[in-house]
């Protein structure tokens, strides 16, 4: 199928929710080894907060994204909660209105998602950052959508260049966040941020290929 | 992990319990549960917030009170409260003069704060800010608005809470608490790591034996790595860095804080600040007024902060006026 229906999205939502959950201890890992190590902690909260309140609840795509996202920014805080709150709720915005979603709507959320985020950092890719795995698969699947190629196809190479972008971040210099006064000592190691949005948008692209 | 504690997951919410209840003369709670207000706040006046991550008593809270700051978001430990609950302490804070929010430059601060801003600005509530960025450890002078806030934020909040409490209006406030930080300069040296109770284990590591000059308040890594020295020869390695970068010089009054960053005796930072002084005096600095305790602390983690701050009239009589709160008192 070449659409998904909004109101179908909950069990996309309850897959990232599960993402983020089987990876708290990897994250802190991640994270510990030039941040302070409460990434995967932090992520795990807000992402269980939201199981916890809706899991019982019917909710879209759209209005799962709106809530994690609200969730994750008014409770969460820390840089995470404002960072990840912006990309849901923008993703939300641009998508409440659609009954049924196909790749080029996803690209759109995705890009509002983004644009919400680049409101409130300047971080851009080869910053060492979310942005660093987010901007890509935006362009993939933008690129999918113009071109209206099969939307698994058009999932999977988004996954692998959330992937690609992800990895690209372990040979950078931080220049964004607690990471970014360490200066050179930031190179070698996956930015925390970078893997967790990889671990959410994998989770979401294969809880839409389950859809289809 | 030797801690004092129930639950990791909450222990930040069982401190505030523990606080309101043992500092009720001076503070009192909001309907947000991260957000604290000082008690009878004088009417009319600009309000003055701050907020910031927990774990680095007396800060922020601690200096939530009478011409100091009027109300405090309050995060996870080393992590920025939401914008919401600054938001929330906005408005807690406001009587219509608008409000001056003095934090701390933090990623994560910076991005809560500036969507609060935008936030309060739609409920009719116009804030000011000031970004501390004292720690010159933290970036090379030519990029200074990188620096981290140190303890000089407690002097910022200082000086905007007593300017507020003059009467003088947002503007004023927000110029005298940014002349306050741009005055101030700060480094810490660490000896032992802190670490978060729900991680359960350090996340960064300072060697038995060494010290690292320039840490940050949650471990970010300093200057130097070096073999633990004396008292005397920390003393002159922080006046040493400090002292150069603003300059101070010979001739300029300033106010001396030092802060313990948790676990040091505040014992060792009186003998710190007895050579600190002796290094000043001997440039011609003159200290008009010491601070010497735990004032902004890092948990757990060993060591100490330098502060120095140079005074022109009307910074020396803000920082003269009265204060009460837990973590300032001065009559």
């Amino acid at each position: 199928m070449s659409i998904f229906k909004n109101a179908d999205g909950k069990s996309v939502l309850l897959k990232m929710v599960k993402g983020i959950q089987e990876n708290k201890a990897y994250l802190g890992e991640v994270d510990g080894l030039i941040g302070d190590g409460d990434h995967g902690m932090n992520m795990n909260k807000g992402f269980s907060l939201f199981e916890e309140r809706f899991k019982d609840k019917e909710f879209s795509f759209s209005e799962g994204l709106d809530d994690l996202g609200t969730i994750l920014f008014n409770e969460i805080g820390g840089s995470m909660g404002p960072i990840y709150g912006n990309i849901l709720m923008g993703m939300a915005e641009a998508g409440e209105d659609l009954e049924e979603i196909g790749v080029a709507d996803l690209a759109a959320m995705l890009e509002n998602g983004l644009k919400e985020l680049q409101d409130i950092v300047e971080a851009q890719v080869g910053d060492k950052t979310l942005v660093d795995t987010l901007s890509p698969a935006v362009d993939v699947l933008k690129a999918a959508g113009g071109s209206g190629k099969d939307y698994k196809e058009a999932l999977e190479e988004m996954k692998a260049a959330a992937e690609k972008g992800r990895d690209s971040t372990k040979d950078m210099v931080a220049k964004f966040g607690r990471s970014s006064r360490l200066g050179e000592r930031s190179r070698g190691v996956l930015d925390a941020g970078a893997t967790s949005c990889c671990i959410i948008l994998t989770a979401m692209a294969d809880g839409i290929i389950e859809l289809l | 992990m030797q801690r004092i504690m129930n639950n990791p997951d909450v222990i930040v919410d069982e401190m505030l319990k523990g606080f309101l209840k043992a500092h009720s003369d001076i503070v009192e709670a909001t309907e947000n549960p991260r957000v604290i207000k000082a008690k009878d706040i004088p009417e009319g006046k600009v309000g003055v917030i701050t907020g910031g991550g927990s774990g680095h008593k007396p800060a922020f809270v601690g200096y939530c009170g009478k011409n100091l700051c009027d109300a405090v978001a309050v995060g996870e430990i080393c992590s920025s409260p939401t914008a919401a609950a600054f938001l929330d302490a906005a408005k807690a804070a406001d009587q219509g003069k608008g409000v001056a929010c003095l934090y701390g430059n933090y990623s994560g601060d910076n991005m809560n704060v500036k969507m609060a801003v935008k936030m309060a600005k739609k409920a009719g509530i116009t804030v000011k800010t000031v970004v501390a960025n004292d720690d010159v450890a933290s970036a090379p002078k030519d990029q200074r608005e990188k620096r981290r806030g140190v303890a000089g934020e407690v002097l910022m909040w200082k000086v905007g809470g007593a300017k507020a409490a003059q009467g003088g209006d947002l503007d004023e406030v927000i110029a005298a608490a940014q002349k306050a930080i741009d005055h101030t300069r700060s480094v810490g040296i660490g000896l032992t790591p802190c670490t978060l109770p729900a991680v359960g284990h350090p996340n960064f590591e300072i060697k038995d034996g060494t010290m690292e000059v320039g840490i940050g308040h949650h471990g970010e890594p300093g200057i130097e790595v070096c073999e633990l020295e004396t008292a005397d020869q920390m003393a002159k390695r922080m006046v040493d860095v400090v002292v150069p970068d603003y300059p101070f010089a010979e001739g300029d009054e300033v106010v001396v804080l030092v802060s313990g960053l948790g676990a040091t005796p505040v014992m060792e930072l009186y003998v710190l600040y007895d050579e600190i002084d002796r290094l000043l005096a001997e440039k011609g600095i003159k200290t008009h007024k010491a601070y010497v305790g735990n004032y902004f602390t890092s948990m757990e983690m060993m060591g100490a902060t330098l502060t120095i701050m140079k005074l022109d009239d009307e910074l020396k009589e803000l920082i003269d006026m009265p204060a009460n709160s837990m973590g300032l008192k001065q009559f």
